[in-house]
């Protein structure tokens, strides 16, 4: 079970988490259909780093994207995205 | 080769059993075959075998990156059924059931198919009016399903706690009598020496690095011991499918997860058939050597590690508890992971790839090994004719785009909300 | 002789072992105790059923196990050397019958020749049924122990913990880590599966004064470290989480607090492995005869429980650690007749001890209880001895399964012991002691007979099984244990991996290291499930939520249905009415006068800010922004994929102020969704979207004399259908939304959750004066079937489209909606697919989830969605999804059930089979 750091709270058990999608998964509404359809039903799926969103569900609830190996599970990266996040 | 019989374990008793051969023969790889299969599993094992009894092609090799059978088909809880609701589905694992029920025969490797009983259990009446919705899809397909009172699956499971008050009481249940486990090493062992025996080579420790193209098309493997021509290259790989597709720029509606398992210490008999649930994500069963075998759902986030959350493996214990309260002092002796390929719909994928001559078995989810003589009929088929059979054509690489997924569960194309 | 003198004490503690009383001594383990009461044969191994006594002293012991307790608490399997003696203990051997001096079960040891490793892949051919009846016989001889046959009646308990340091293993390398650590101001926790401190200096006292441990461990608390006893590490996992089993009360134990054990998760910023090392057993021909010992198990005895195990004993070893054992022997007034010693003589000084160098024991003899022989190759001679206890020694493998869990794979191979040890770790751990480093050992020299020398002792897998896997190409090291079973009983392989790799490596002509190794995964022992599922099994981990008008059902006796988290009133019966007459009698009641019903579990969000239309005309695939103020309107969602997922009603509270109801059972599923489009992909919108759920109450009212009943409980003009307005009843606020799920014109009152039950109160005396009743979720279901409204999971079962819910002339028509992309994709609009249709039966009942077909023996074309009547004349309907539905009305098809034998001849029709036009709603 993976400790991970919410920007938010601080470090905290996965337990508290949940995983949601993938950054490369992500479909803006309105997009043209052929691309967002290559977006919702393929996946790089690596077998090493990627770029997956999570939540904070039994946290804060905050959306986070973070940087994960596949492989060794460690976290390089983690960003809160939201509201409070924007520039 | 020597043939498997009792008789020939009581001449063995004379000679020490030491007229046993090499159930398969470890070869050096050629430098070309008409069909190279990528990975030694059941699925790609059995579509050798397939390939060579039943379409005459033996110029065949099965690479495996490590030992045969030593992914998904060594990781599984082995159970057998075809107790789908939706008509693709269950159409697919009725065809490899029948093919179970005479596989040991066929292999002449006994592969302990044992048909006691895949029990899904209902709790309340909304549960029993979906198990018989699945079990009326399932009988006007003449595919077997009974429906069970709870006296009945009291006297079927009598170590269920079947008090009324508990949070999820037992109503009733549907059972598909044809349904049970399998011994899962010796299916891949069964599948290998039956195809070694008509010629195909299997070559184990070596891995698939790269492919040879020649334009857009596959006319070869990159392997850890060197390049190997194909006429026909298949990805057969579970969970490392996306990895190895992505080697041919192929990106797949394949999500890979882990899914834990676990085994408790052997004990006399106390489940007699597979014991799963409608509302409960766990599935119970007891192997042949006592110990309980179960698992739950995957754990729903991404991993190649076969190292799983510990949570996951205690909420399916809890449900299994809930279920049969005497599981409550077994003792719990191994857990492990194995690395599932989770499509977007749930339900397989075999067919032909945008890739000439790159063909494609995975998505398996956490459905894989039941499957096995299913997957390489078909995926013979698919190879040997270039086109799929009629019982994998509705599982092609395209539905999803074209948007005739299968889903069984209805949950759409996110897979960890399955 | 140090340690406690055994001899001649009476024993303080009773326990029977199948059903013999016997006495213990106060710290015993059920070996100890066994072997000072001169027990031998103490179990019969897995396959062959063959006699088996004590081997071990530890958590290794691949023998001795038994079943301890009774009833629910009675745990099968537990190792003797791991069951500490507790005053009225019930120990009973297992796998044996009908006694364990006599046991059937061993004539498979007289056919052990047929049935070498692997024997049942290749008989027992023929149909499944065939091999079904084998199988009957292989199942009940397999199995060890009986599992207990009722509900565990303890508790177990589950506590989070945090330190900076976790050190496993409380002998002198942990204590002494432990007490480093501590005094540099870490936060410290230190375990140890024994009941004691330092069991190791006990037996050997020499290395340090046991005292020493005490007084360590009392440092260590001082400096507020804390120390778990009877506790084992038992799993690594991501990020140094450790997991814990603490046995509270010892197996088949009452525990004095309810809670037989605790389970901890324990978060460390490091773990240091003071694991130690397990002796390895000698193979040679029965090995595995009572009396047969490895050599520490037996200076364990001696020292820590004054036990001693023989008269005359043989030590076999290939190290100096066994010179320890026969010293202790002789210390303790047993004759050591012979050191086997494999090495070559040492030059220098003698032990005083009758050593054969370059010796290795053959084979031993003697009957089920007790070892009488043994005979030994002593350079290129055989000789006999008398004896009663051989004890071993084949070296030690350091305990590196913690250091592999914890992503550690890399281990190194030390020539010199035989032995790996932790190599680099992934993460921050590290090993010592014993668990990091072996003493060299000599050689090991195979057996003559290698049939009968065993190396995995409980699954009875012998030399000559891995010769045979490796003759039949089962080579790797996992394929060698899958196929003989090795490593795979409850001992998880602690005693024998390292003689297998050995035999391998030799008949791969290859150095140990390279011959591969298996992974070890969690438990390091074996962990009771209960204890795994905390107190979560009560309820399957799925905690039941509470209405917060609970108490004003259940002063009605409703019959309970289960939905989702909760429970919601099926129906309400009054005297002796069964369930169906009740619901029909709720039914009637709001067709003919008045009825009303909880709906207080209906997903519920509130949307408000300048953006809020904006967001919910993403969510919903209709139109929001044209809503007026004060109106509200059906809606429904679809997913990415262009597929419904879910429906509800959506009202415009005030100018950018919303209420959206959906599903209960896709409520989480909605909250997440809502945050999802929120957050993620419109974190610029100036919108707030609030999960009210569990906030308000709902009540819904519904009938002919609804709009009476309004007007008599808020006193003033009520909403016409579709439109909403705040009031009060009684003094509280409520919002009045005039919404129908039954097909009459009808009333959603929400309230504050805390003060529902005065609304609900004046609600139900308005309703019962207006001649109503109270109505519960199997009427409902009659309403709106009758009615043609959707629920979901059943017509909208995540597979349609809203062109197949004939909900496509409602699609927001500018788009922009979630799904919009996926809804072009082209199988969705082709012909064939399933679409919503209504079913009137023509005789019969039509049953629930039957299939649709033409004729008997054909493929089904739809299905029943929902089965239900027409509430005024009892007639039978149903809706259902049926391949292009829409152009097949007036159809006649069959909706069979063969699995219960129904059958209905039915027409199709339009799904709305009463009030088509809406009249009712009208005012």
């Amino acid at each position: 079970m993976m400790l991970i750091t919410c920007p938010h709270c601080g470090p905290r058990a996965q337990a508290e988490f949940t995983y949601e999608r993938t950054v490369d998964s992500v479909v803006q509404p309105g997009t043209d259909p052929a691309g967002a359809m290559e977006r919702l039903f393929t996946r790089a799926n690596p077998r090493g780093l990627d770029d997956e969103i999570w939540r904070h569900t039994f946290g804060c609830r905050a959306w986070l994207v973070m940087t994960r190996h596949r492989v060794t599970h460690a976290i390089e990266a983690i960003r809160a995205v939201g509201p409070e996040a924007l520039p | 080769m020597t043939k498997y019989s009792a008789l020939g374990l009581l001449r063995g008793v004379f000679n020490g059993q030491s007229h046993w051969q090499p159930a398969w023969r470890d070869p050096e790889p050629k430098a070309s075959y008409d069909i190279v299969i990528i990975g030694g599993g059941g699925h790609g094992l059995a579509t050798a075998y397939y390939l060579a009894s039943v379409h005459g092609i033996r110029n065949i090799a099965v690479l495996e990156k490590s030992w045969i059978g030593g992914g998904n088909t060594g990781r599984n809880t082995t159970l057998v059924r075809s107790n789908y609701r939706q008509k693709p589905l269950h159409d697919f694992f009725e065809f490899g059931l029948k093919m179970w029920e005479r596989l040991s025969d066929e292999l002449n490797y006994n592969v302990m198919f044992s048909p006691r009983g895949a029990l899904m259990l209902g709790h309340s009446d909304s549960d029993m009016a979906m198990l018989a919705q699945r079990g009326d899809a399932m009988r006007v397909d003449r595919i077997d399903a009974e429906l069970l009172s709870r006296d009945q699956v009291a006297k079927l499971e009598p170590q269920l706690d079947m008090s009324r008050d508990a949070r999820f009481p037992i109503d009733g249940g549907l059972i598909q009598r044809r349904g049970g486990t399998a011994r899962h090493d010796a299916v891949a062992w069964g599948y290998a020496r039956a195809a070694d025996q008509l010629g195909v080579d299997i070559i184990q420790k070596c891995e698939v690095t790269g492919f040879v193209r020649q334009g857009d098309a596959v006319v070869g493997v990159e392997t850890s011991r060197g390049q190997i021509g194909a006429g026909r290259t298949a990805i057969c790989v579970a969970g490392h499918s996306g990895h190895v597709a992505a080697m041919a720029g192929l990106k797949l509606p394949v999500e890979s997860q882990t899914l834990q398992a676990l085994v408790t210490e052997g004990v006399k008999p106390m489940i007699n058939g597979v014991i799963m649930s409608q509302s409960l994500h766990c599935y119970i069963s007891q192997s042949d050597k006592g110990g309980i075998v179960m698992g739950g759902d995957p754990d729903n986030w991404p991993s190649y590690a076969q190292r799983g959350q510990p949570m996951v493996t205690e909420g399916a214990i809890a449900q299994a508890i809930a279920l049969v309260p005497a599981l409550s002092r077994l003792r719990m002796l191994r857990t492990w992971g194995g690395v599932t390929d989770m499509s977007f719909d749930g339900s397989p994928i075999i067919g032909t790839t945008p890739v000439p001559n790159l063909f494609l078995n995975g998505g398996w989810c956490y459905g894989g090994f039941k499957a096995t003589p299913a997957s390489g009929w078909t995926y013979a088929h698919t190879l040997a004719t270039g086109t799929p059979h009629a019982l994998n054509a509705p599982f092609d690489l395209g539905r999803f785009a074209r948007g005739d997924t299968i889903d069984e569960n209805g949950v759409g194309p996110m897979p960890n909300h399955r | 002789m140090s340690g406690p003198q055994r001899a001649g004490e009476p024993g303080t503690i009773r326990f029977t072992f199948d059903g013999k009383p016997l006495l213990a001594r106060r710290g015993d383990t059920l070996a100890a105790a066994l072997l000072a009461n001169g027990i031998g044969l103490v179990a019969r191994s897995f396959k062959y059923h063959r006699p088996r006594g004590i081997m071990a002293a530890g958590v290794e012991e691949p023998n001795a196990l038994v079943t301890v307790g009774t009833g629910g608490r009675s745990e099968p399997n537990t190792r003797a050397t791991d069951l500490f003696v507790y005053e009225g203990m019930v120990a009973r051997s297992q796998n044996r019958w009908p006694n364990l001096s006599f046991d059937v079960g061993s004539i498979l040891g007289l056919a052990a020749k047929a049935l070498p490793a692997g024997f049942y892949y290749k008989t027992f051919f023929g149909s499944a049924k065939r091999w079904m009846f084998y199988e009957w016989f292989i199942r009940r001889a397999a199995g060890l122990g009986d599992a207990p046959n009722a509900a565990d009646p303890d508790r177990f308990a589950q506590r989070a913990g945090f330190c900076d340091v976790l050190v496993v293993g409380a002998g002198p390398a942990g204590l002494a880590a432990a007490l480093a650590a501590a005094e540099a101001g870490e936060r410290v926790t230190l375990v140890e599966q024994d009941r004691v401190l330092a069991p190791s200096l006990v037996r050997d006292p020499q290395e340090l004064d046991p005292a020493w441990a005490e007084a360590t461990a009392a440092q260590i608390s001082a400096l507020g470290g804390q120390i778990l006893l009877r506790t084992t590490a038992a799993g690594y996992w991501d990020d140094n989480l450790i997991t814990l089993s603490q046995r509270l009360a010892e197996p088949g134990q009452q525990p004095p607090n309810g809670a037989a054990q605790r389970l901890w998760h324990v978060r460390a910023k490091r773990v240091v492995l003071a694991t130690g090392a397990l002796e390895r057993p000698l193979a040679f021909a029965h090995n595995d005869r009572p009396g047969v010992m490895l050599s520490q198990a037996v200076r364990t005895y001696v020292r820590r429980f004054g036990v001693v195990p023989g008269q005359r004993v043989i030590i076999a070893t290939n190290n100096d650690d066994a010179y320890l054992t026969a010293a202790a022997m002789r210390d303790a007034g047993a004759e050591v007749v012979a050191v086997l010693d494999t090495r070559p003589a040492p030059a220098g000084a003698t032990s005083g001890f009758t050593v054969h160098n370059e010796a290795m024991p053959l084979a031993t003899t003697g009957a089920r209880h007790h070892l009488r022989e043994v005979s030994a190759r002593v350079g290129g001679k055989i000789v006999r001895w008398q004896a009663d206890l051989l004890a071993m020694s084949g070296g030690f493998t350091p305990v590196v399964h913690l250091h592999m869990q914890a992503g550690g794979a890399a281990l190194d191979w030390d020539d010199a012991s035989q032995s790996f040890l932790p190599g680099a770790a992934r993460q921050n751990v590290t090993s010592i002691g014993a668990a990091a480093a072996a003493d060299p050992i000599g050689p090991t020299p195979p057996p003559e007979n290698s049939g009968k020398a065993f190396i995995d002792f409980q699954n009875d897998v012998s030399l000559g099984d891995v010769d045979l896997a490796w003759a039949e190409g089962y080579r790797s090291v996992e394929h060698l244990k899958r196929y003989t079973t090795l490593a795979m009983a409850t001992d998880q392989g602690k005693t024998s991996n390292m003689a297998a790799l050995g035999r391998l490596a030799e008949k791969q002509g290859v150095a140990i290291p390279d011959a591969g190794l298996t992974t070890f995964r969690p438990p390091y022992t074996p962990v009771t499930m209960g204890l795994l599922a905390g107190r979560s099994e009560r309820d399957a981990g799925a905690h039941l939520r509470r209405l917060a008008l609970y108490d004003v059902h259940q002063a009605k006796a409703p019959t309970w249905q289960p939905l989702g988290y909760w429970k919601r009133p099926r129906a309400y019966p009054a005297g002796t009415e069964t369930l169906a007459q009740a619901a029909l009698r709720e039914a009637r009641s709001v067709r003919t006068a008045v009825g009303m019903t909880d709906v207080s579990t209906l997903a519920k969000f509130e949307v408000s800010g300048p953006d809020a239309a904006a967001l919910l005309e993403l969510i919903c695939a209709t139109t929001v922004a044209k809503l007026a103020v004060g109106r509200g309107r059906y809606t429904f969602m679809l997913r990415e994929d262009g597929l419904v997922f879910d429906d509800g009603t959506v009202w415009r509270l005030g100018e950018d102020r919303y209420l959206l109801t959906s599903s209960t059972g896709g409520a989480d599923r909605m909250a997440t969704h809502i945050s999802y489009v929120r957050q993620f992909l419109y974190p610029q919108l100036k919108v707030s979207a609030v999960n009210v759920q569990e906030h308000y109450a709902g009540i819904a009212v519904a009938g002919p004399h609804a709009k009476t009943v309004l007007a008599a409980l808020i006193g003033e003009e009520v909403p016409r259908h579709m439109s909403t307005v705040p009031a009060a009843i009684g003094g509280v606020p409520v919002l009045v939304l005039a919404a129908s799920y039954s097909g009459e014109r009808a009333f959603e009152i929400y309230v504050e959750a805390s003060k529902a039950e005065p609304v609900w109160s004046a609600c139900e005396a308005e309703v019962t004066a207006h001649g109503g009743c109270l109505y519960g979720m199997e009427a409902m279901e009659f309403l709106r079937i009758e009615k043609g409204h959707l629920v979901v999971g059943g017509e909208i079962d995540g597979r349609l489209t809203p062109h197949d819910l004939a909900l496509g002339g409602m699609l927001n028509k500018a788009g922009g909606y979630v799904g919009a992309e996926g809804l072009t994709r082209p199988a969705l609009t082709q012909t064939g697919r399933k679409q919503l249709v209504g079913l009137e039966a023509l005789d019969g009942t039509i049953p629930e989830g039957s299939m649709l077909i033409t004729a008997p023996g054909q493929p089904a074309q739809g299905h029943v969605t929902a089965a239900g009547l027409r509430v005024l004349d009892g007639g039978s309907i149903a809706l259902g999804q049926l391949n292009d539905g829409f152009a097949r009305h007036g159809e006649l098809l069959i909706a069979s059930s063969p699995t219960r034998g129904l059958i209905a001849r039915v027409r199709v029709v339009a799904p709305h089979f009463y009030d088509t036009g809406g009249e009712r709603y009208r005012d």
